[in-house]
């Protein structure tokens, strides 16, 4: 078996311009390689994704921290959402990790073609996701009054702090959602950039790994918020 | 991140060696070149301006704070020509200044003030001043690299610190935000000045979380990758270890004052009830999330300053800093002990045993703190000390932060702080610490680096001149607020009683030499622009790395990448870079010191 290339070893070609994008790239003049180069991006988006997992350790906080006040309450609303829908975007999310990474496999073994495929297959299921979510979920609750805070108005209510559910049910998926949709923003920007350019193949597929990254980031998540949300009665 | 090669190397491969300050071409497009740089030089200089700017717009709002606590807001019986007896309000001299209507309407234009003050300073000077600025220039050369990791987003981090800064000037133009610089629920989510103030002034706090966290990043991944050869983690100069320890707390802190912040604008705009008690929510909570950042956020201001405390004294005293490890350790300590201290800040809205634990805590942070302090007296101690401004500041900053940190105990005794807590002591506290540490650090840094920076020396005089107004002007102002405080006057109150007035007066004099200090400053910077001597390469006989290439640097840093032969403070074996007796203006009999005694 010949041994593949890596980011590694990168030999540039910058001045053939019929050369693949991955293959003319040139490392920022300011690193000694590409391979401290992409060292250093994969250190920076590690941090980075710290930072994210942080912020919905806020999020995660004040979730058990009202559970904690108001069991009964997270219960009843717990028991008003769909597992179907939500285990279905489970799925969805799963499927999507699986076929991002095997999209960043592609581009190390050179096949270009099953790369954009696998990033279509992604940005499918992540249009899926925010589908589901907003027109099977949200839509229908919402317009049942089961609304955050003072917008709440539904009135079958089973208990008065049924509103600080929906507040965190809503503020938590919300700010996932928006971060599945610039996961989806990120790995659009690659496809059209690997589609354009050929930027992403065996010694060159940093942008690539890290939106990756992202988007585990953003599966990994929902695989906490899922049962956090719907499977708590 | 960085996948686009093209734009990147044009900016760093050419052969030009000019400074990195020398225009290159016509003032329009010099504009445009500055705009758009990714030179971690200009950046930092990009920041400098920026943050003393905001710097100035707090510093007016201090002094109107100052000039209304002259007099106390009330009102008064006055007897009329006529005979008749009067009421009328005195003393709300901001109340005059916006023809406010009535006491309620003067002291809520004071509150509006004093929160101007108190954000502008904390999330727009003292968070990001010292890393922003001095850190960005420095840590790259000191370093010996030609960048940080990521340029463009350290080009981005500062159009986002302009950008929050924008909301926040906003939010003041429409009328201000009144709820103090912590925006405790639930008046900041209900009741506080008018609504989209508030949504401003939060909003724009949340975008410049963004801007720390990308520079922490930013900085983080610089030191790892980028040392020069030679340069082990233990042959880094001290400041790059306090940056470095600061950056990781900004990286950790600051997403969840980024949640914290945009939990409070959905409760301000669509009331979800979180953070409100009448709905369920806990008040508390906010509280909790918001001093988790904000306690470790307070050693993101002081850590930088200490690191350039330990640049200045070693430099200005020519002796290897005693217990360098020691020193970096206590700043990786102090950056994991902030993490669990926050509750000291509401002793009175948590349990006994809670409120015990947090007490206990609170000590720890004392000692990597004195570990510092020790350590930098000790290395004073024989050294050949440069009486010069850099080295003033060093003393002022040794002398007002040990003032601060001790008055940090009683605030961190529970039996204490029952009775400091949301006094002027506290403000007198948190003074000595950020600005008769921060700051005074900050200041003294600047000179310290400015002849490397812009390439002219200032006027040592008039500096010196400008450094002692501000060491007096500060203690003037701020000591006697220990006074007021432990006799029981309480904080952001425009009134009070006739006793504590003297005090007031004479902290609001001190106000006065402050800023007058600081405009001494202003005039001898822009006389050294104007028309000071051009400086040397090395002209404290300094031994990292940024004094051993140009005044002011040329635009890829080094000519040649160094390769690190001596440690940062190596005073007793290495004869500094670029040494010339005649550099040493204060100090030109002497030879370099070759040993420690
Ligand atoms: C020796 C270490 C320190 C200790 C033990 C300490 C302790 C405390 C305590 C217990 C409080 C709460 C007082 C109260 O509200 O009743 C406090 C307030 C404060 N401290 Fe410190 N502190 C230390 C160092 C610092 C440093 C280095 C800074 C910043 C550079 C700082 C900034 C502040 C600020 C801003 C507040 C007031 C916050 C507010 O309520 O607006 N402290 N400190
Ligand atoms: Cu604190």
């Amino acid at each position: 078996m010949t041994s593949i290339p890596t980011q590694h070893d990168h030999q540039p070609s910058p001045g053939d311009p019929s050369a693949p994008g991955w293959k003319r790239y040139v490392a920022a003049s300011h690193f000694r390689s590409a391979a401290d180069e992409f060292d250093a991006c994969k250190l920076g988006f590690w941090l980075f994704l710290a930072t994210e997992v942080l912020l919905f350790a806020g999020l995660f906080c004040a979730y058990a921290i009202f559970r904690m006040m108001y069991p009964e309450a997270f219960a009843a609303g717990s028991h008003s959402l769909d597992v179907k829908w939500g285990g279905l975007n489970t799925v969805v999310l799963l499927i999507s990790s699986y076929t991002v990474a095997s999209s960043i496999r592609c581009a190390m073994l050179d096949k270009r073609f099953w790369l954009h495929v696998n990033l279509i297959i992604t940005l499918v299921c992540a249009a899926a996701f925010v589908v589901i979510k907003f027109t099977f979920e949200y839509g229908p609750k919402w317009a049942e009054g089961k609304r955050p805070g003072v917008l709440f108005d539904y009135p079958l209510w089973s208990h008065p702090q049924e509103p600080i559910w929906w507040s965190v049910y809503y503020c938590a998926t919300g700010i996932h959602a928006l971060h599945v949709i610039i996961g989806a923003c990120l790995l659009a920007w690659c496809l059209y950039r690997s589609v354009r350019h050929k930027a992403y193949g065996p010694t060159h597929y940093t942008m690539l790994e890290n939106s990756g990254l992202y988007w585990h980031l953003v599966d990994l998540i929902w695989i906490f918020l899922f049962p956090l949300l719907y499977l708590i009665h | 991140m960085s996948t686009i090669p093209a734009t990147h190397d044009a900016a760093h491969g050419h052969h030009d060696e000019g400074s990195y300050l020398t225009p290159r071409g016509p003032f329009l497009s010099t504009v445009v070149a500055w705009a758009t740089t990714i030179d971690h030089k200009k950046i930092g200089v990009m920041y400098l301006v920026a943050v003393l700017t905001m710097f100035f717009l707090g510093g007016v709002a201090a002094m109107a704070v100052r000039a209304e606590l002259w007099t106390p807001n009330r009102y008064v019986e006055q007897v009329q020509p006529d005979g008749t007896t009067q009421t009328v309000l005195q003393g709300d001299l901001l109340g005059k200044l916006f023809k406010a209507d009535g006491l309620g309407a003067a002291n809520n234009i004071y509150n509006r003030v004093f929160t101007l003050h108190g954000a502008i300073m904390v999330f727009m000077v003292i968070v990001p001043g010292v890393p922003a600025s001095l850190g960005n220039f420095f840590l790259p050369i000191m370093l010996g690299a030609k960048d940080v990791a990521f340029p463009r987003l350290n080009l981005l981090s500062w159009y986002i610190y302009v950008t929050g800064s924008i909301f926040a000037v906003l939010s003041i133009i429409l009328g201000g935000v009144d709820t103090g610089w912590t925006f405790y629920t639930p008046y900041s989510s209900t009741h506080a000045a008018g609504h989209w103030n508030v949504v401003f002034m939060i909003l724009g706090a949340f975008i410049l979380g963004f801007s720390s966290i990308l520079t922490g990043l930013n900085f983080i991944v610089t030191t790892h990758k980028l040392r020069c050869p030679g340069m082990g983690w233990f042959d880094m100069p001290l400041f790059i270890w306090a940056i470095y320890s600061t950056s990781i707390i900004a990286v950790l802190a600051t997403p969840v004052i980024g949640i914290t912040l945009l939990l409070l604008i959905f409760e301000r705009l669509f009331h979800v009830g979180i953070f409100d008690p009448a709905m369920g929510g806990d008040p508390v909570l906010f509280q909790h999330f918001f001093w988790f950042y904000s306690h470790p956020v307070v050693y993101v201001m002081i850590l930088p300053g200490m690191g350039i405390i330990s640049e200045l004294i070693a430099v200005h005293c020519r002796k290897p800093i005693f217990g360098y490890r020691a020193v970096a350790f206590a700043s990786l300590g102090i950056a994991a002990v902030s993490f669990i201290v926050w509750g000291h800040h509401m002793f009175a809205s948590m349990g006994e045993l809670a409120s015990a634990v947090f007490s206990f805590l609170t000590f720890l942070v004392a000692i990597p703190t004195a570990v510092k302090v020790f350590n930098w007296i000790a290395t004073l101690y024989k050294g050949s000390i440069a009486i010069n401004t850099p080295m003033l500041y060093a003393m002022a900053f040794l002398f007002l932060f040990s003032i601060g940190g001790l008055t940090g105990l009683p605030l961190g005794a529970l039996a204490t702080d029952l009775h400091l807590h949301d006094s002027y002591f506290v403000v007198a506290h948190f003074h000595y610490v950020m600005m008769g540490g921060t700051i005074i650090a900050f200041v003294g840094g600047l000179h310290h680096w400015w002849p490397k920076m812009f390439g002219r020396m200032y006027n040592e005089k008039w500096a010196m001149l400008g450094c002692a107004l501000v060491f007096i002007g500060f203690n003037v102002t701020f000591f006697t607020q220990f006074f007021l405080g432990t006799q029981g006057m309480p904080r952001r109150y425009a009134s009070y009683v006739d006793e504590f007035q003297f005090l007031h007066q004479v902290s609001t004099v001190g106000s006065w030499f402050l800023l007058l200090g600081f405009l001494v400053h202003l005039g001898t910077f822009i006389h050294s622009l104007v028309a000071g001597p051009k400086a040397p390469p090395n002209p404290w006989g300094g031994l990292t790395l940024e004094w051993e290439t140009e005044s002011p640097p040329i635009e890829h840093n080094f000519h040649h990448e160094p390769i690190l032969k001596h440690g940062p403070y190596d005073y007793d074996t290495t004869v500094p870079p670029h040494y010339d007796p005649a550099d040493y203006p204060l100090d030109t009999s002497t030879p370099p010191h070759r040993s420690g005694h």
